[in-house]
């Protein structure tokens, strides 16, 4: 079921066009990655979703709502960039009159002050909070309700290693309930695991948006293999794969996708010569360079 | 009702930022000064002492009532945008109509209860002094609702300002004038034309609309009980009867009407 669904929308201020010929959808479930530079509308996009930015031109559905409507807003959790509160109340009476809001009980916020591990914190003021602690509370608020979409913005930074994955374990979890979930990020590598698409965003325009493998095969970026040897034979080998040595006793190879399998085929060949294979396939933070890079060049 | 939850927050945050303390204390602190001083001419004038007492505290009230319906509301739009909160709370399923009368009622009830402690400390020391009993306390209601009149008035003022402005810094800036504009400048621009006029046309048709056509003087006419009293207390009284108690009644409760329909609309084109 599609949740979200996003049709030639564009955004312009004065003569300046930040968003421009967006098409996209998330459905039910799934998980979605927005990528792009600073500036490359992100943000704004999602800000038309909510509501909050009027649509220049193109339509945005939220379960065939106009964005802004009660019936899109009382669907979507919204975590903004730098969430802000009142600084005067306690997360906890923040958290309850946002519950109030969406019309879930009190008692649903208590319960995701436990979730995001504030419940001990929750009757202290919002001023005494680090960034991290602030960035747990807007976690929590979006949650409220089970939201049928949710959109995170930038929604781990000022979080710690620890802390980004106790996030991601809260993602998975309101994915597998049925939520749509689009967050945009610069932590790439956190990603590649816990999304189920990416969609790449480069000065206004959406440049790619597709599985992880189905990326790395649009690109045709090189794998590279990564073949250690015994230290002696380190020369034979890469002199026969035509590879390049690098520290002793490995050889570091690199190959299209298409060809991946014969040339693992004939590394195997070489028997007892080698100790272990590495196939290291491109990274996220790769294929995000070669998209919006791109992009830019096409300028 | 997403209305009551806003005021609900609203009443919370002005307690906590002893905006609730504040106003009270204003207004406790002036009414008894004023009452107790009010009360030494009585015996020479013969008038019940709790009228005295009641046009003391009203020409106060002229201008502590739109001060702290101003300072409650200078911030209301501004400093959330300011701060980053307004774009969250507009995320949720509630409107700025909703979000704006939210905000509206819980300061109207912070200036309300401050009024009513001001009014209670002013009709329990004037009983204490004159050891009276039967005084009539209409006026007193009067100057309750009427207060809470002229204190919504500015608070739609204040929230026009926190809504065009954006910026509190700004914002606040803009309430100080308009306050010494509407509750000082304004009857000092009035006696200059009526003194340049002479008694021609301008102070017998147009002059006496002028005047009830703020808020502030409104209030002033309506709560001076007596020719005599509000001779004592303000030249331009008496010229206000062109006008009419009707007039006065209008102009108090049409201000706050149009002062919120006009910062909703402000509030419309805010993006946060």
């Amino acid at each position: 079921m599609t949740v979200l669904k996003i049709n030639a929308v564009g955004k312009t201020y004065g003569t300046l066009e930040t968003v421009r010929d967006v098409n996209l959808s998330v459905n039910a479930g799934e998980r979605v990655a927005l990528l792009g530079h600073n500036g490359a509308g992100k943000t704004t996009l999602m800000r038309m979703i909510l509501g909050l930015t009027p649509i220049s031109a193109g339509m945005i559905r939220v379960l065939g709502n106009a964005p802004g409507s009660k019936a899109s807003r009382s669907v979507i959790g919204y975590l903004p960039e730098s969430v802000a509160f009142h600084a005067a109340l306690t997360g906890r009476e923040q958290l309850r009159h946002f519950a109030r809001l969406k019309s879930v009980k009190p008692r649903a916020a208590d319960d995701l002050l436990d979730r995001v591990g504030l419940s001990d914190a929750a009757d202290r003021k919002i001023r005494t909070y680090s960034k991290g602690m602030r960035q747990r509370i807007g976690l929590a608020q979006a949650l409220l309700g089970r939201p049928k979409l949710a959109l995170l913005d930038e929604p781990t930074s000022g979080l710690d290693p620890i802390s980004r994955h106790q996030f991601y374990d809260v993602v998975d979890e309101l994915a597998q309930g049925g939520t749509a979930v689009l967050l945009s990020s610069h932590a790439l590598t956190e990603l590649e695991a816990r999304t189920d698409r990416i969609a790449i965003m480069s000065k206004g325009r959406l440049v790619a948006d597709s599985n992880l493998s189905d990326l790395r095969h649009a690109a045709r970026l090189p794998i590279s293999v990564n073949v250690t040897t015994h230290s002696k034979d380190a020369d034979l080998v890469a002199a026969k794969l035509g590879g390049q040595r690098v520290n002793g006793r490995s050889v570091v190879l690199t190959c299209q996708q298409d060809d991946k399998v014969a040339m693992l085929g004939r590394i195997a060949g070489f028997g007892d010569l080698i100790k272990d294979i590495d196939v290291i396939p491109a990274s996220l933070e790769v294929l995000y360079r070669h998209y919006s890079a791109a992009e830019q060049e096409g300028e | 009702m997403p209305v009551f939850t806003i005021a609900r927050l609203e009443l919370l945050i002005a307690r906590r930022n002893m905006w609730v303390a504040t106003a009270v204390i204003m207004m406790a602190l002036f009414t008894v000064v004023l009452t107790l001083a009010g009360a030494a001419p009585t015996g020479t004038l013969g008038v019940d002492p709790l009228i005295v007492a009641t046009t003391s505290v009203t020409t106060l009230s002229v201008y502590l009532i739109p001060l702290i319906g101003l300072l409650l509301s200078f911030d209301a739009i501004a400093g959330e945008a300011e701060r980053g909160t307004l774009a969250l709370n507009l995320v949720y399923p509630v409107s700025r109509g909703e979000i704006l009368l939210g905000k509206f009622l819980a300061h109207l009830a912070v200036l309300g209860f401050a009024v009513a402690v001001g009014l209670g400390l002013m009709v329990g020391l004037t009983i204490w002094q004159s050891g009276a009993t039967d005084m009539s306390l209409a006026p007193v209601l009067k100057l309750f609702v009427t207060s809470l009149a002229l204190g919504a008035a500015f608070l739609g003022v204040g929230y026009l300002i926190s809504a065009l402005a954006r910026q509190t810094g700004v914002a606040s800036g803009i309430v100080i004038i308009v306050w010494l504009v509407c509750v000082v400048l304004y009857d000092l621009g009035l006696l200059g034309a009526l003194v340049a006029d002479g008694g021609g046309d301008f102070t017998k048709t147009v002059f006496p609309w002028l005047l009830v056509a703020n808020p502030a003087d409104a209030f002033r006419l309506i709560n001076m009980p007596t020719e005599a009293v509000s001779l004592l207390a303000s030249g331009v009284g008496p010229a206000g009867g062109v006008s009419g108690f009707a007039g006065q009644i209008t102009s108090i409760l049409l201000w706050p009407v149009i002062a919120l329909f006009l910062a909703w609309q402000a509030f419309l084109r805010v993006e946060p």
